[in-house]
């Protein structure tokens, strides 16, 4: 059925390669445009010629950004890392703790409690956090820190991952020879499992980290002071305000660039852990 | 064997008391609030109370056009993103798989990056690419004689497909990469040597075996596409764009909350939301025929 090969080898080779190239053009050239918009004023960046480097003025966006309001955008920034740093922590601690009791224990019900875990991957979580905030108020912990911090804790999927990370890193052998030591339970799961799990934790923790960073509806719903606000929920309050005063422009567009350079370090510097959750993700 | 248990049961309750409370708990307490709604007591001094009212607020939400419109932005939006989404990915995915891609580990990096961007600044990045005194994009697509108006009626729905594609193609594509990766080489050179070609190896051999990954991202999608709310606001906020501010469900949801403090209308289109959700999982899990695996 086959047809014979005709097609020029150096052909396909550049045929594949130059739609590759072009993917990549889309993925990057908005960020390209990130990169040089920072760098204008707001006339500059209203005048267009987007990819040039006309009326630079980087250090003059950093400076306002840094003094607009009291230095509130670097507050947010520290607010974004405490959210995502802290509970993407929190997160993954629970999230392999529980993924480990799955793996290496046996008790009555394990399945279906699991079914429970991989049912709770599907729920639509942005349809939850209206009542999330009505309980929240009714607990009085809403535009309080607690407010985003205490949902986020919470990730099936990385119940699921810790799982399959389980299975793939720690061997029984190595869980018996420390009982025959002695080692309580617990102890074996904090000195042994959680330290062989190492890299499946650091996922789970990289994709929580960037879930938070990312977060925009929840702080949406819960927080009206400013003071509290994560980096995503700041940057929307100032692009609502630039339709009315073009000045917040520059202020969004170095904000928006600042804001994206920590998850990209992050994704350039773990490779191999992005890769690993998507492929545990995708042997499913 | 005691202690075992014991143990499981201390590593679990943590997940399971916050899973409890963030996710069991309010999908409760958003069907409890959906049955009531608040009404002016008495003389209208006493200010409001709080009413059993049934299913008053599904009827209400299911009768406003605007909610029911909503359901139809999310059909087509569905229609035009998940088929783009889908081959789009595996497409990239079987280029880069093939033997004559090059520099895979940069490819892959690159296409994945704007995963890296929140979604409200990669909604913010386009809205401005799409603004006509601001982008390059429609000053070029001017130049070479293609207008297109971006917060056009008809612009609306490719602009936020745009965004989400721009988002979550990569993502995707690393998926179905790492599936093809894991098929057995052997299968593929024994087609070889049969002599099939390169896009007979893609269709009848490659595509199929990673069909249980398409499965997964097709079922994730539909639950994120239904969610839709970040990008299609940025849209809505001050560019003079077609996107209403009710235009997704879930916006209407949150106006309903927030603008029109109707807790008890907003619970029952986050019920409905939700519902919807569970019934098209059922059927993408159903129509693809995946048994009940487990890791």
């Amino acid at each position: 059925m086959s047809k014979p090969r005709t097609a020029n080898p150096w052909l396909s080779k550049a045929a594949v390669n130059g739609a590759l190239v072009l993917a990549v053009v889309y993925m990057l050239f908005p960020l390209v445009w990130l990169l040089t918009a920072a760098t204008k004023d707001a006339g500059g960046l209203l005048a267009g010629n987007a990819f040039s480097f006309d009326g630079f003025d980087l250090g003059g966006n950093l400076s306002r950004l840094a003094e607009y309001n009291d230095g509130i955008y670097f507050h947010w920034y520290a607010n974004s890392l405490l959210y995502a740093g802290f509970g993407a922590l929190a997160c993954s601690l629970v999230s392999v703790a529980a993924g480990y009791a799955f793996h290496v224990y046996d008790f009555r019900g394990k399945e279906q409690l699991f079914g429970v875990v991989l049912l709770g991957v599907l729920v639509p979580t942005t349809a939850l956090a209206l009542p999330m905030y009505l309980l929240a108020s009714e607990v009085g912990v809403v535009n309080t820190y607690w407010a985003v911090l205490i949902p986020v804790l919470v990730n099936p999927f990385g119940v699921y991952l810790s799982r399959v990370f389980c299975a793939g890193y720690i061997p029984d052998e190595a869980l018996e020879a420390a009982r025959i030591d002695g080692a309580g339970e617990l102890r074996v799961f904090w000195s042994i499992g959680l330290r062989m799990v190492m890299p499946g934790f650091v996922t789970v923790f990289l994709f929580q980290f960037t879930a938070i960073w990312n977060n925009f509806f929840l702080p949406l719903v819960m927080l009206s002071d400013q003071k509290l606000y994560p980096l995503s929920l700041g940057l929307y309050a100032w692009n609502s305000n630039a339709h009315a005063e073009p000045d917040f422009y520059p202020l969004v567009v170095t904000g928006s660039l600042l804001a994206v350079v920590p998850l990209v370090v992050a994704f350039v510097s773990l490779q191999r852990h992005w890769k690993a959750g998507l492929t545990a993700g995708s042997v499913k | 064997m005691k202690a075992r248990t014991r143990a499981a049961a201390i590593l679990l309750t943590p997940f399971f008391v916050l899973f409890t409370a963030v996710m069991v708990v309010p999908i409760g307490y958003a069907v409890w609030l959906s049955l009531f709604t608040e009404k002016q007591s008495g003389l209208g001094f006493g200010g409001t109370e709080t009413v059993f009212t049934g299913l008053d607020n599904y009827t209400a939400a299911l009768g406003d056009r605007a909610f029911r419109e909503g359901f139809g932005v999310l059909l087509g939006y569905c229609l035009l993103y998940i088929p783009l989404l889908l081959v789009g990915a595996l497409g990239l995915a079987l280029l880069l798989d093939s033997a004559l891609a090059r520099a895979r580990r940069f490819f892959q990096l690159a296409l994945f990056l704007p995963h890296a961007v929140p979604g409200i600044i990669a909604a913010l990045i386009w809205v401005y690419l799409y603004t006509p005194q601001l982008s390059p994009v429609v000053q070029a697509m001017e130049a070479g004689g293609i207008g297109f108006d971006f917060f056009s009626p008809e612009g609306a729905l490719p602009s936020v497909v745009n965004i989400a594609l721009w988002e979550w193609l990569g993502y995707n594509m690393v998926i179905f990469y790492a599936a093809l990766q894991a098929i057995d080489r052997s299968v593929l050179e024994a087609a070889t040597v049969d002599g099939a070609g390169a896009w007979r190896i893609a269709f009848s051999i490659k595509v199929p075996l990673v069909k249980a990954s398409l499965a997964m991202v097709g079922l994730f999608t539909v639950i994120g596409s239904l969610q839709l709310f970040t990008e299609p606001l940025i849209l809505n906020k001050g560019t003079g764009s077609a996107v209403t501010s009710t235009w997704t469900p879930n916006m209407y949801a949150y106006t309903a909350a927030f603008d029109r403090n109707d807790y008890g209308l907003a619970a029952a289109a986050s019920v409905l939301l939700a519902l919807t959700a569970a019934l098209l999982s059922f059927a993408v899990t159903r129509l693809t025929g995946r048994k009940g695996k487990r890791a």
